[in-house]
């Protein structure tokens, strides 16, 4: 156990560090350091997936079971998709917005504590880890395509009212951002998709009924409507651009509603309390 | 040995100063070798453009060579020393040394980052070369600036954003668009500065030009020269949703492009961003079309904006490359600093002493049957016999001291006895590194 806290207190450490050097490549534009950080996230990353495979292995179930888990487990997507992005693009600024929003979710985390987890045997079935991954995976799409909506705001801003900072010159083009949006979005949305209707198998597996229409379930309905908007009015009528990163920008954070507000506003069989059995 | 600077350039002198002392590139020898007969300076190059005229020498006794070159830059472009006097500068040492760097990086160009500057002193070089008026130290120096100038493009980006209007338009576009491969541009009238920025955009990649104008054949003419596509004036308004890139520069007294049209063409077109330089006056574009989403219109004062913003960032580059100057700095003092004749004579002596002393003692392990003053004896003589060698290398390095040879025969001993042992001396570049 002390083990496990240890471990995820260097992981945070690690991010937090990534963070640093992230945002001195931006702001103090220093390349190199955005460089190192990629590094040291990607030892972060790799430490995180060992965190979490060392609570897997003392729990004995997915360790997305209590809200800190889920955090944690959410900012992990988060940093492997970014990574996976980099790779392509090389987008040393998407970092610096990126693990500040992952880091949050750690610290977030770590500031909740959470009684172990006996999970309702009701509920205890593999709909139970096949349903968060997908859900989570979509969230964390998601996560990278509200953080190229910010970042296209600022640079369409900019671009408009002609007047340039520092961040301008960092910005990658509204082209390749507006790219980044419609990648997500056709990779999240079928995930979030599949994750709504392994939700609802499982709810029927559990409980006998699809669907309950508990706040959980209906703002994730919102939002799942709000992303098929911007998927079909992209495809048909050509939405861009600034329209577009408004949507996913939008999108999220009912997505995070759906996911924290949800969890602590309002009391339902999607609060991590239920998942105990209480 | 001291490095002098003695000049004056755009921050100093006026225009009408700079060209009086101007040298022509056509006849340097004369100037070169006045220059470095001059009783103080033992080597001696003239940077000479538009901008700046300067003196680099060597000396030893700097004050004096400072008056000196003073004196002769005023004699052979016949002014007075009053006339030219507030408008030169001098550095010496380090300050010379850093004065170098820095023109040679172009941090103390007009506009900071400019490439020309690193020719222009190449050639200068080159110009000594020929004559022979550089020796080993300016040689030397020049090849570190170069290298220095090289290493501040290289790690800083202080080159890297456009300070001209037409450039400034292409670099937009690449925000805009990301890559111009695969996109259209359109040229609507004729002027320098458009066919300036077009003529950028087909060298980053547009892939079609189509070109209109009220008289056809210009069209047809500027479009053979553009390899692009001539369009009928009239027409051109139909061929808009095609294009992503608009610059327009007529003499038209109004707007020829309006919002709803625009409006019309961007449905057509699904959103698809565009980008408008309107570089005409009387505007052609009516400035309310910016206030379309995907659209985005410059007109010239603008680019002159972007182009303001761009210098920001150059001198913010520039704190960076004053950092990188400030390292190769230490380092180049370093290697200056061996080549004083004592040091290198202490130096001498203790690397033959070492030698004496380690052969010593592996023979005398052989020699365990001596006496003391056998021992003695054999010790005295590899003495003497270390001392008979070095007698005659260092009286000369003693007497070179007073000649202009000093460097020369500094800079051989050192690199015959292996005396270099300072980790500057290795970085700094060979000498016969090409021109380029």
């Amino acid at each position: 156990m002390i083990a496990n806290v240890l471990l995820y207190k260097v992981t945070l450490l690690v991010y937090f560090v990534a963070t640093i050097l992230y945002l001195v490549d931006v702001i103090a534009r220093r390349e190199k350091a955005g460089q190192i950080g990629r590094w040291v996230l990607v030892g972060g990353f790799a430490l995180h997936c060992v965190t979490l495979l060392v609570r897997y292995l003392q729990t004995g179930h997915i360790p997305i079971a209590t809200l800190p888990e889920s955090l944690s487990f959410f900012s992990l997507l988060i940093i492997g998709i970014f990574l996976l992005f980099d790779l392509k693009h090389h987008l040393t600024i998407l970092g610096a917005f990126s693990c500040p929003l992952a880091l949050g979710m750690m610290i977030i985390g770590a500031a909740t504590s959470a009684p172990e987890p006996t999970i309702n045997p009701a509920l205890d079935s593999w709909w139970f880890p096949v349903h968060v991954t997908l859900a989570f995976l979509g969230y964390a799409v998601f996560a990278l395509s509200f953080v190229a909506g910010l970042m296209y705001l600022l640079q369409e801003r900019m671009l408009k009212s002609k007047k340039f900072s520092g961040l301008y010159f960092r910005l990658p083009s509204l082209e390749t951002l507006d790219h980044i949006n419609y990648q997500c979005l056709s990779f999240g949305f079928p995930l979030m998709t599949m994750g709504i209707i392994s939700g609802a198998m499982w709810a029927n597996s559990a409980w006998g009924g699809y669907w309950r229409w508990d706040p959980k379930e209906t703002w994730a309905l919102i939002t799942w409507f709000l992303y098929a908007a911007l998927l079909h009015g992209r495809l048909t009528i050509g939405w861009r651009g600034r329209r577009a990163a408004i949507f996913a920008i939008i999108g999220f954070l009912c997505l995070l509603f759906s996911f924290l507000g949800v969890n602590f506003l309002l009391s339902d069989v999607h609060s991590f309390k239920a998942m105990r059995g209480q | 040995m001291n490095i002098i600077v003695v000049g004056l350039s755009h921050k100093t002198a006026p225009v009408e100063i700079r060209e009086r002392v101007a040298f022509a590139p056509t006849a340097m020898e004369r100037p070169l070798h006045e220059c470095q007969a001059l009783p103080a300076i033992i080597e001696g190059m003239i940077v000479s453009t538009c901008n700046r005229v300067e003196f680099y020498a060597t000396t030893r006794d700097p004050d004096a060579a400072i008056v000196q070159l003073r004196r002769f830059m005023a004699n052979y472009h016949s002014l007075t020393l009053e006339e030219l006097e507030q408008h030169l500068y001098d550095y010496q040492g380090e300050e010379a040394i850093r004065h170098v760097f820095r023109v040679s990086s172009s941090l103390d160009s007009m506009v900071i980052g400019e490439p020309q500057i690193l020719g222009q002193i190449k050639t200068a070089y080159g110009y000594a070369t020929e004559f022979k008026t550089v020796g080993l130290i300016l040689n030397r120096f020049m090849h570190k600036a170069f290298s220095v100038a090289k290493r501040i493009r290289t790690e800083t980006n202080i080159a890297g954003n456009a300070v001209s209007v037409s450039f400034a338009a292409v670099e937009l576009a690449r925000k805009i668009f990301g890559t111009l491969e695969n996109k259209t541009v359109l040229l609507i009238g004729a002027g320098e500065m458009c066919e300036l920025a077009a003529r950028h955009f087909i060298n980053n990649g547009v892939s079609k030009v189509l070109v209109t104008n009220r008289t056809f054949a210009r069209a047809e003419k500027l479009a053979a020269e553009f390899q692009g596509f001539p369009v009928a004036f009239d027409e051109f308004p139909n061929q808009l949703h095609q294009v992503d890139i608009v610059l327009t520069s007529t003499g038209a007294p109004n707007f020829i492009l309006e919002k709803p049209k625009v409006e019309e063409v961007l449905k057509l077109r699904k959103n698809k961003p565009m980008f408008f330089i309107d570089i005409a006056v009387p505007r052609d574009i009516d400035p309310k079309v910016n206030k379309l989403e995907n659209i985005y219109l410059y007109d010239v004062d603008d680019l002159q904006g972007v182009v303001q913003a761009n210098l920001k960032e150059r001198h913010k580059e520039a704190k960076k490359a004053e950092a990188i100057i400030d390292q190769e700095i230490g380092q180049f003092h370093i290697w200056l600093a061996t080549l004083e004749v004592k040091p290198t004579i202490v130096a001498l002596r203790q690397k033959l002493e070492e030698i004496r002393r380690g052969e010593l003692e592996k023979s005398l392990k052989y020699l365990k049957g001596l006496g003391d003053k056998e021992r003695k004896s054999v010790e005295s003589l590899t003495a003497a016999i270390i001392n008979k060698i070095m007698h005659l290398p260092i009286s000369t390095l003693k007497q070179a001291q007073h000649d202009s040879s000093e460097d020369s025969y500094v800079d051989a001993v050192r690199t015959l006895f292996g005396l270099e042992t300072t980790a500057a001396a290795d970085d700094l570049p060979p000498l016969d590194e090409e021109l380029e």
